[in-house]
């Protein structure tokens, strides 16, 4: 009876329409904002691939081992020089590369984006207060849902993929220069503004120098969510790595899962540790 | 004219502050406010004038609403209500390059935990109000290595604020304060942080910079002996409000209110009052007069010895009753039996350091200034007086006002 009430009573609301409407009138009318980005991106991943895919293998390693070794890590250049090496005898390098260029791809219009997004925050009650769900938004919605607009709005292929990563790679970068910001010590601040600092002069010579720890972990963070996400957006045509574990999962081979699967965590362990690094030994030179 | 003058003004926290200025105005207290309005008074209608080259001290315990008023100096809070004259000009109606203009060339401040920005080595903390003013860098490397030579931190350029102690800390900090050459230094709680003994030696070069420099200084504490031993007037808050506002001396030896004298009371008067405070007016007499016009004027006076002055009023010595009488009978002279080595001490000796010279000597201690000018007299008895904390001071005011006249 009840049931029955409220069944009649309360017709579902329908959200998946507006949804769908909304997508399609976006894809009709914003076509060419969503041509001028996927150009852009494309020319992005195209650039670094090509770059990746100029020196030989050999001389590729000895660059990053070398950029491992002036980070500070010498345990962590005899790492990426076997690593790479076994990748490379795997026959995954290409593939590699072009992960290499998607997932910093994704990542620096990550940060590039979002570190100002993340200051505003900040700076702002009113912003933090709509963007901060969003950013919940975008982290707890299951990757897949937005995978599928993306490929509305940009076909199929890379763009897609990389506006799926960023999405979903995004919002650790906004949280931690956003918590960074705030957690500078509120007498540093006073200070900065008794001696006349400019908003500007604030930010750029105390502020952000301060958060600069929490901005590399959300930058570190961030690398790492798109990574993960690369191999899922392989399903929908973004080359590299990815789509050997893709292949190898719907083909139920897994010894050669295992060996893709193998190259991404090479290469994840490589990002994470270089990007936690590569800021650390300027601060460690400074204090000795 | 003032440097810096406070009228009026009052910091309101809460939902409905800006009502409750008025409320305030129409003599509404603190505590209807919060009961009614949630309205919390944290600094209530101050007034002060703060006068060019002054150590300013602005006392309380914490909560008296002592750092946001001096926060309000430089609109480090926005008050709401009052003006600020900084120079008779009102930094309330200013915008904000006028009155960036004023934190970076008049009023410079120094924190209470040193707030050094801990990515910037020593010098660059130095520089750091030059460098937003857009200085030349070798200029103001120049003028941030001389300010840090002020404070003794030379050959400390280099390192980073956490390589050094508290107290080196604290002094990058005024050297930092320094390097903008500001007419007004806000210290707030400046040296609180620091152990007691590196207190007492930053109050020392504190007062010693004073000298050279003459800057306005506005010195925030909740320490009554740092107050006492740095300010040339002190302010005395409490719940927001100014309770009194005096030298040190009018501070402890006429309170406003029971407050203040509960404030005081615990204070070792021996560091604070100084000759001048306990000194009596002398019974003199001059060289050219005899023996037995001395011993007259001994009895009628009930003293047991004389001051001997020149027509100037230099002090040429002191005689005894004893032996007065003695040049009675032997038809000697006053300049036969004058003791020319009596005690003597400048007027703002503290009386601590009086009591070691009095016990030793049978004859008071004689206060003199630069030209040997008898001022007054110390006995024991006003010494001991003025440390259970009843000096006489209207007598003693009168004395040295009849001295003066006469």
């Amino acid at each position: 009876m009840l049931n029955n009430l409220i069944s009649a009573e309360m017709p579902k609301l329908p959200i998946a329409d507006w949804v769908d409407t909304a997508v399609d009138w976006m894809s009709l009318n914003l076509e060419g904002l969503f041509e001028g980005i996927a150009v852009a991106i494309e020319n992005v991943v195209d650039a670094f691939t090509w770059v990746f895919m100029l020196p030989h293998p050999i001389l590729f390693i000895v660059i990053l081992a070398a950029i491992a070794y002036l980070a500070g890590k010498w345990k962590l250049s005899l790492f990426t020089v076997l690593g790479f090496l076994l990748i490379w005898n795997l026959g995954y390098w290409d593939a590699t590369m072009s992960t290499l260029a998607l997932v910093l791809t994704s990542g620096v219009i990550s940060i590039v984006v979002g570190i100002p997004i993340g200051i505003w925050c900040a700076k702002s009650k009113g912003a933090s207060g709509v963007i901060t769900p969003l950013l919940d938004f975008m982290q707890t919605m299951p990757a897949f849902v937005y995978l599928l607009p993306a490929v509305t709005f940009f076909s199929l292929g890379v763009v897609p993929g990389v506006i799926a990563s960023i999405i979903f790679a995004i919002p650790p970068t906004i949280r931690m220069t956003n918590l960074g910001i705030k957690h500078v010590s509120g007498e540093l601040v006073e200070a900065a503004d008794a001696f006349g600092s400019t908003g500007t002069q604030k930010l750029f010579k105390v502020q952000l120098p301060l958060a600069m720890p929490n901005i590399m972990a959300g930058i570190n963070q961030t690398i790492m969510l798109s990574l993960s996400m690369v191999v899922i957006a392989s399903m929908i045509g973004a080359q590299g790595i990815g789509v050997e574990v893709y292949r190898a999962v719907t083909q139920l081979q897994i010894g050669k899962g295992f060996e893709a699967g193998l190259a991404v965590v090479v290469l994840a362990i490589v990002l994470d540790r270089l990007s936690q690094n590569i800021f650390k030994p300027a601060q460690k030179r400074r204090n000795a | 004219m003032p440097i810096l003058s406070i009228r009026n003004v009052s910091k309101l926290f809460g939902p409905n502050a800006a009502q409750g200025v008025k409320l305030l105005e129409q003599g509404q207290n603190k505590q209807q406010l919060a009961k009614e309005k949630q309205i919390t008074v944290g600094v209530n209608r101050v007034n002060m004038d703060i006068e060019q080259g002054e150590i300013f001290v602005i006392m309380g315990l914490s909560g008296s609403g002592k750092s946001t008023l001096v926060r309000m100096f430089n609109r480090l809070i926005d008050p709401s209500a009052g003006q600020i004259l900084v120079h008779d000009k009102d930094i309330m109606k200013m915008n904000a390059e006028q009155l960036r203009q004023v934190r970076r060339k008049t009023i410079s401040m120094v924190f209470q935990k040193f707030a050094l920005f801990p990515h910037r080595s020593v010098i660059d903390n130095v520089e750091y109000g030059l460098e937003v003013q857009k200085v030349e860098k070798s200029k103001r490397r120049e003028k941030a290595k001389q300010s840090l030579e002020l404070v003794g931190l030379k050959g400390w350029e280099d390192k980073m604020p956490d390589e050094l102690s508290g107290g080196m800390q604290q002094r990058v900090g005024l050297a930092r304060a320094l390097a903008n050459d500001p007419e007004v230094l806000l210290m707030d709680e400046a040296f609180s942080a620091l152990d007691p003994l590196i207190r007492r030696d930053m109050q020392d070069e504190l007062l010693d910079l004073q000298e050279k420099m003459k800057k306005t200084i506005i010195f925030i504490t909740h320490d009554l002996d740092e107050a006492l031993r740095i300010g040339d007037r002190i302010a005395l808050m409490r719940d927001g409000e100014v309770v009194q506002i005096g030298s040190p001396e009018e501070i402890l030896m006429q309170p406003a209110n029971g407050y203040v004298e509960r404030f005081v009371e615990d204070v070792d008067l021996s560091k604070v009052l100084t000759a001048s405070h306990v000194m009596r007016r002398p019974e003199t007499i001059t060289p050219d007069r005899g023996p037995r016009v001395a011993l007259e004027l001994m009895r009628e006076r009930g003293v047991s010895n004389l001051f001997v002055i020149d027509r100037g009023k230099r002090l040429l010595g002191a005689i005894t009753a004893e032996d007065a009488s003695r040049a009675v009978k032997d038809k000697l002279t006053i300049q036969d039996i004058l003791i020319p080595e009596c005690p003597v001490c400048p007027p703002d000796k503290l009386i601590g350091e009086m009591f070691e010279q009095s016990s030793t000597s049978p004859i008071p201690i004689s206060v003199v200034d630069e030209e040997n000018r008898l001022m007054g007299v110390v006995v024991r008895g006003s010494l001991l007086g003025a440390m259970a904390g009843g000096a006489n001071n209207e007598g003693v005011n009168a004395n040295a006002e009849q001295l003066d006249i006469g």
